[in-house]
């Protein structure tokens, strides 16, 4: 059942590569990189949560304006905070690898847009994803007019069955012709 | 029947745990599944194996077992082996834009591997191990004249001397039919090398396009702009806050833009002066190519004149003047043609394929222009009369040898004479190899001077000089360099083309390798050091089958030359292998 004694097993370690898409080394780089987040005392018990803010400390993900949104999705907690543990971590490294499929990441990429996880990415969603990409600062915010003008301009080509959201296979099939999105959806230790 | 449905369902089982990674479901979920699963097609396929065959079923099924293993354990394998993987990682914390230069140039790295292989393996090895050692017959040795200088530093440098008659260059290859104890047809080795080199190259690069246009979907397509940009313009792999920033800026700069571009799209004002500016700076750029063009024919002639005036009566400058020449240009047009192109007003996007194009045709027309300058070197009519004098002084000085007898059937006692005092005939293959390297190592180290200069020393001058300068040195002009992706890639692909050059001096493979290793440290050690991330971050995206097809279409032209003289220009009588 799962790790976090200061070594994997064997089997254990088998059973994580036939089902994600890591290498030997990367399942023991994730693993090291997971321990170094651990306090002493942390270290033995088996099964361990670590919590967002200390997940939020791994440079990988500091600096992406998504991270918060990252760990809610793969986060397996009762109580929806964004703690992962260390299978958490190893489903968010394989969704997020070089060699995961486009089926896979599109449907994470897709959970991680949806901000208010309803299943489909409406007018908000959206909103609020523009917000997350143009940064911080007012100087670098859009305006209303030009928000307004860019999601109309959005639903409207991805809008396939025109109700106002973009739903999952809508998104699958603009994503799946897109040149740059296999390349740039990952996340390497 | 039953079995036959036992069967089916232990098959199905075993799709489903291949197909475990790909499900989207949290990692409880998929263990649960997957140790289900392995229980049941354990406890089945037992039982599967009765009767007939029962030994050979199970036997089977160990195998499959071992076999799936040994492939995981080989793929593990295989990815410790990638060289530079780790430094490639932590360069792609500055965004894959980069990293994609440094994949392209490892992947050009193992391609030069391969052709280093074949050449070194197949003709420079054999040659050197089974051939007439060094000093056994006339083309292998240094002539008299020359050999008080053979070994000094600059005549080595500039592959004269005793690196000339080495088997780095062609004019040292025997044409014995087969030499050696294992009778090793040298010749035709050579040149199934050569013709192998091409395929292979071609070859890769090729199986590359074919494999990226399956991959990448539609290339440019345009309908999904909005979307794309909205869903796919963020790099995951950025990890440092600085490129973040800089991310965050260009993606609100392109969402501007393009709001700004859909609706001017319908306006149309002053289309004319548009039009004219465009043709005006076409106009002017074609005016740049062919003045470089003009200016490298002009010093390749005056090369040409120097070496009849002998070597030492002139400057440095005025004998690597060719070499020098080129590398400059390479250097100062495309700043040239970044300039006029502020004429032209396109969207950014469009301005680099422009100014890649106009790059492209920049190196392409020197190459080209260098290669006819030297083919006019080889004149045919001159080489063909200076070739009937060297072969009536050499009977001529044979007959002196005999004393005037001829005797008729030739088996007088051979008078030993040493093979450097034999009267030479012209050799232009070696002529042309060792032109094509010494531009390379020319290109090579201009490249490495405007790394250390363009990039270090700037840094350092910014870093340093800001304490005591009246304006920020950080904010404006100089500032820090940015790493130019498509530039770097465009002198990769050239060098390459280069290395085509390849027929007249084995030895070019093996300097690229050298070159390429170098390279890499030295740009990943710049890149980390002294670059800042690119403010305006293009993506190379459906440009990845553009730099292929450049590659495609220099390989193409750099072996039109090749071909060229093997078929007209007939081989020196007294060089080579053939």
């Amino acid at each position: 059942m799962g790790t976090t004694a200061s070594q994997l097993g064997k089997d254990t370690l088998s059973e994580y590569q036939e089902l994600t898409f890591l290498t030997k080394q990367e399942i023991l780089l994730a693993h090291k990189r997971f321990s170094e987040l651990l306090t002493k005392d942390e270290k033995d018990i088996p099964n361990i949560r670590i919590s967002l803010e200390r997940i939020l400390t791994l440079p990988e993900l500091k600096s992406n304006p998504f991270r918060k949104r990252i760990c809610h999705v793969f986060s397996t907690s009762e109580h929806k905070d964004g703690s992962l543990t260390f299978e958490d971590f190893l489903d968010l490294l394989s969704a997020f690898s070089d060699s995961a499929t486009m089926e896979i990441k599109s449907h994470y990429a897709f959970r991680i847009f949806d901000f208010d996880d309803d299943g489909t990415l409406d007018s908000d969603d959206l909103q609020k994803l523009v917000n997350c990409l143009t940064g911080e600062t007012d100087e670098t915010r859009l305006t209303p007019e030009e928000m307004r003008q860019l999601i109309t301009n959005i639903l409207e080509e991805s809008d396939i069955d025109k109700d106002g959201t973009v739903n999952l296979s809508e998104f699958q099939h603009v994503i799946s012709r897109s040149p740059d999105f296999v390349s740039s959806f990952k996340i390497v230790l | 029947e039953e079995l036959e449905k036992l069967k089916e369902a232990v098959e199905d089982r075993k799709k489903l745990i291949q197909g475990l990674r790909g499900k989207p479901w949290p990692m409880k979920q998929k263990l649960v599944t997957l140790r289900e699963s392995q229980e049941f097609v354990e406890k089945y396929e037992g039982a599967l194996g009765k009767g007939k065959g029962r030994k050979f079923y199970a036997y089977k099924v160990m195998m499959t077992k071992k076999w799936m293993k040994f492939q995981r354990d080989f793929e593990n394998f295989k990815t410790a082996c990638i060289p530079w993987e780790m430094k490639i990682k932590e360069i792609e914390h500055f965004g894959s834009s980069v990293a994609s230069y440094f994949l392209f140039l490892r992947w050009m790295y193992g391609i030069n591997m391969i052709l280093f292989g074949l050449t070194f393996g197949l003709v420079m090895v054999p040659e050197a191990l089974m051939g007439r050692p060094y000093g056994s017959i006339p083309r292998k040795t240094v002539p008299r004249a020359e050999e008080g200088s053979a070994m000094d530093f600059a005549v080595l440098w500039d592959f004269g001397g005793y690196a000339q008659y080495s088997v780095l260059f062609y004019g040292f290859y025997n044409n014995q039919r087969a030499i050696g104890w294992l009778k090793y047809r040298l010749p035709l080795s050579y040149f199934l090398v050569g013709v192998g080199t091409v395929a292979y190259s071609y070859m890769v690069v090729i199986r590359r396009m074919a494999r990226n246009a399956n991959e990448g979907g539609v290339g440019d397509d345009n309908s999904f702009n909005f979307s794309w940009k909205m869903f796919t313009s963020w790099d995951y792999l950025i990890g440092n806050p600085e490129t973040a920033d800089n991310k965050f800026a260009s993606i609100t700069t392109s969402f501007k833009e393009a709001i700004l571009e859909e609706q001017e799209s319908r306006k149309d004002d002053n289309i004319h002066l548009t039009r004219f500016l465009r043709v005006l700076a076409n106009f002017l750029v074609l005016c740049c190519l062919a003045g470089s063009g003009y200016l490298i024919y002009f010093v390749v002639r005056r090369s040409q004149k120097f070496t009849l005036d002998g070597l030492e009566n002139h400057s440095w400058w005025e004998r690597n003047e060719v070499n020098m020449v080129m590398s400059l240009l390479g250097m100062f047009c495309p700043m040239l043609f970044d300039v006029i192109s502020a004429l032209e007003n396109y969207h950014p996007r469009v301005a680099l394929q422009w100014q890649l194009g106009r790059i492209f045709a920049l190196f392409l027309g020197n190459l080209y222009t260098f290669i006819i300058a030297l083919m006019d070197e080889i004149n045919v009519k001159s080489q063909r009369e200076e070739e009937k004098i060297v072969k009536y002084n050499i009977t001529m000085w044979e007959g002196s040898l005999y004393n005037g007898t001829l005797s008729e059937n030739n088996t007088a006692a051979p008078i030993t004479v040493h093979p450097a005092d034999v009267p030479r005939g012209p050799c232009w293959e070696t002529m042309v190899g060792q032109e094509f390297v010494r531009l390379i190592i020319s290109d090579t180290m201009t490249t490495y001077i405007t790394l250390l200069i363009g990039d270090f020393l700037r840094a350092v001058l910014v870093r340093f000089l800001n304490y005591c300068w009246c304006w920020d040195l950080e904010a404006g002009f100089p500032s820090y360099s940015e790493f130019d992706v498509s530039g770097n890639v465009l002198g990769l692909i050239f060098n390459q083309g280069m290395i085509m050059g390849a027929f007249y001096a084995p030895c070019l493979p093996a300097l690229n390798v050298l070159r390429l290793h170098v390279s890499m440290y030295l740009q990943c050690w710049a890149v980390m050091c002294c670059n800042v991330p690119q403010e305006r971050v293009f993506k190379a995206s459906g440009s990845n089958n553009f730099y292929m097809a450049m590659l495609l279409v220099i390989l193409f032209l750099s072996t039109l030359p090749a071909i060229y003289t093997i078929v007209s220009i007939p081989p020196s009588f007294d060089c080579g292998p053939f």
